[in-house]
């Protein structure tokens, strides 16, 4: 099969309105990014010093999507399993008071075989997560979307599947109740500052998914440092006065125990089972390990990830948090809750699979992998443990790692070259 | 009084096109701390333009007398009387601001433009020129901290002069400080974000490719 129709369609459309002086030619970066993504771009390199493969800019892209949806099903089904917990933990019944609510209970009246208020019912904590997945992730894309758009217009490069996966990852390391004119705003920064600015895909030096989290960390810290659980919940007190109105109920989250140790955290009711499963409070889409494990999986397998960069930060991490329970001293206190908890609770396993792999920020040296690695997982420990105002030390170690990422490969260069020339004078 | 040209372009070029802080990158540092509010930063873009104007006139009116080898001692001299009659004036009559602003307004006499204005200006001129030049100089750096200061002022906190024009959500209003605007890289993506727009604009700033 040819889709001979479709290129002749396509090739007939984009001639009559977006060719250069037809009246839409300002939208040619819109058409042009429609057309290559029903087929290969019609230019290709020519001459001897390029690799061509199969597994071009695209399919990459494609890949990560692919590989973070088990993380996506997993996050959209956790929102929902953790708000009917607590709902019925607390007794509160549910209700409105914004509009996921009401959206909540008209989907509830309407279609009450969902069960969408029952933690026991699958379908029915996926569709409550849904309510609260599906609004970030369109506010995700349409404010990326118009930012990529209008840059592509005024620098004249193309728009490509880049952002699909930033604008995939961001809501995934976002809480689920957080306020969507944040998210436009931190993306609006995120994509300009993090990407635009330095040239758009593939010249940016930091992850502009982690730089638009950063920008809502610092910018909005009360409503998402970390200290408590975003449990998107509708709710009113169960005694039917209606005045007790409770929006995200309040509860420590996991990463805060980290400072009294693991036993203060199984008395939480937080086990290392679901911490590894990824039942437990957290952001929308980090908190089951082992949905990262098989986007790992699917990452590894395709090429697509840096098995380097992977297994250092893993090793760098969990050594040094074996070596810190090893040597502490009070069994309670941060340093000794050991690697196993460290790898399941927050965002570790996330920010090994997907943000310290991307291709484009990390070291391109393979000495330079590991040392990129082994330096954010450390870091990542060193702040979990020794820093108490940041419970959380992914986002920040793995924007440090982009920073240093460059020095690391020209040190490694450098004394390639060094050795090199060594061997010459020898001769 | 009558400007001639000259006179006129020592004290227009500095407010834009050879801006100290947008074209020359300079006095970043204090750019940085005292842009929180509206008036600290008025207060320092004074306190700058008045130590540029009349440490260049004073550089300017003994240029012909200072031995080359000793110069910079003694602009440096002329630069630090200022500097200090300016902090003792804050002190004075405004103490909380000058608490506000601290080591700030000491640190006028390291601020690069006011001992570059004298470097480059105030030692090869007339007086005449050497003020309109450190007015010129003084107020395209205020320019930058005063619209710096007015952004960071009015997401940051909500107001403008200290007057509230965003009810903020801590006072039952509606606004969300934005807690990034009060950190100083604020100041720097500000800044950074003027200097691209300016360049976007003006094709005489871009650098030569």
């Amino acid at each position: 099969m040819k889709f001979t129709k479709l290129r002749n369609t396509l090739q007939a459309v984009g001639d009559k309105f977006f060719a250069e002086g037809k009246p839409l030619a300002f939208l040619y970066p819109l058409y042009d990014a429609a057309d290559t993504f029903f087929f290969t771009p019609g230019q290709k390199t020519s001459g001897t010093v390029h690799v061509r493969d199969f597994n071009d800019f695209k399919r990459v892209m494609i890949t990560v999507v692919l590989a973070l949806i088990p993380c996506a099903l997993m996050g959209i089904y956790n929102v929902g399993l953790q708000a009917n917990r607590l709902l019925a933990e607390t007794g509160v019944a549910a209700s409105a008071t914004d509009w996921h609510g009401c959206v909540l209970n008209w989907l509830n009246a309407t279609f009450p075989g969902l069960h969408i208020f029952d933690p026991n019912c699958v379908v029915g904590c996926f569709c409550y997560g849904l309510v609260y997945w599906l609004p970030l992730y369109v506010v995700t894309m349409v404010v990326g979307l118009f930012w990529e758009i209008l840059f592509a217009r005024v620098y004249r490069h193309e728009v490509n599947e880049g952002y699909f996966v930033t604008g995939f990852l961001f809501p995934l390391i976002c809480p689920a109740t957080i306020p969507l004119w944040q998210v436009a705003l931190a993306l609006t920064f995120g994509v300009i500052i993090g990407k635009e600015i330095f040239g758009g895909t593939g010249r940016n030096f930091l992850n502009p998914a982690l730089v638009a989290r950063a920008f809502l960390f610092f910018a909005y810290a009360g409503q998402i440092s970390g200290d408590k659980v975003w449990t998107a919940t509708q709710g009113v007190a169960a005694d039917g006065s209606g005045a007790a109105v409770v929006d995200g109920l309040s509860k420590a989250t996991p990463l805060s125990y980290i400072g009294e140790g693991a036993a203060a955290l199984q008395n939480a009711g937080y086990t290392l089972r679901d911490a590894f499963i990824g039942t437990i409070p957290g952001a929308l889409g980090e908190t089951s390990v082992v949905a990262c494990l098989i986007g790992m999986l699917i990452l590894l397998v395709a090429g697509v990830a840096s098995w380097r960069v992977i297994a250092s930060m893993f090793v760098g991490g969990m050594g040094l948090a074996w070596i810190f329970q090893a040597t502490a001293s009070d069994p309670n206190s941060a340093l000794a809750l050991g690697p196993c908890w460290h790898f399941a609770l927050g965002g570790f396993a996330f920010g090994m699979v997907f943000m310290a792999t991307d291709p484009v920020t990390s070291a391109t040296t393979k000495l330079g992998q590991y040392i990129y690695g082994a330096l954010i997982g450390a870091l990542v420990i060193i702040v979990r443990v020794f820093n108490p105002a940041y419970p959380e030390g992914v986002m920040l170690a793995i924007l440090f790692g982009n920073c240093v990422a460059p020095l690391i490969d020209h040190f490694v260069v450098n004394a390639n070259i060094k050795r090199r020339m060594k061997r010459l004078q020898t001769r | 009084m009558k400007l001639n040209d000259a006179q006129k372009k020592s004290f227009l070029e500095p407010l834009f096109n050879n801006n100290p802080v947008f074209v020359q990158i300079l006095g970043i540092c204090s750019a940085l701390a005292v842009t929180t509010s509206l008036r600290s930063a008025v207060t320092m873009a004074l306190a700058v333009t008045f130590v540029t104007a009349f440490s260049n006139v004073g550089v300017s009116l003994i240029r012909k007398w200072i031995p080359g080898s000793i110069r910079m001692i003694v602009e440096m001299v002329i630069i630090a009387t200022l500097v200090i009659l300016v902090d003792q004036l804050i002190k004075a009559f405004s103490y909380d601001l000058s608490k506000q602003l601290s080591v700030y307004v000491g640190l006028i006499i390291t601020n690069c433009i006011v001992m570059g204005r004298a470097e480059a200006f105030a030692i090869k001129n007339a007086p005449c020129e050497s003020f309109l030049d450190g007015i010129g100089n003084g107020m395209g750096y205020g320019l930058v901290l005063i619209v710096v200061a007015f952004f960071r002022e009015l997401f940051g906190f909500g107001k403008i002069f200290g007057i509230v024009v965003f009810k903020t959500v801590q006072n039952d209003g509606w606004y969300v400080p934005n807690g990034l605007m009060v950190t100083a890289p604020a100041a720097f993506f500000l800044i950074g974000g003027i200097i691209w727009l300016l360049k976007t604009y003006n094709k005489k700033l871009q650098d030569a490719e």
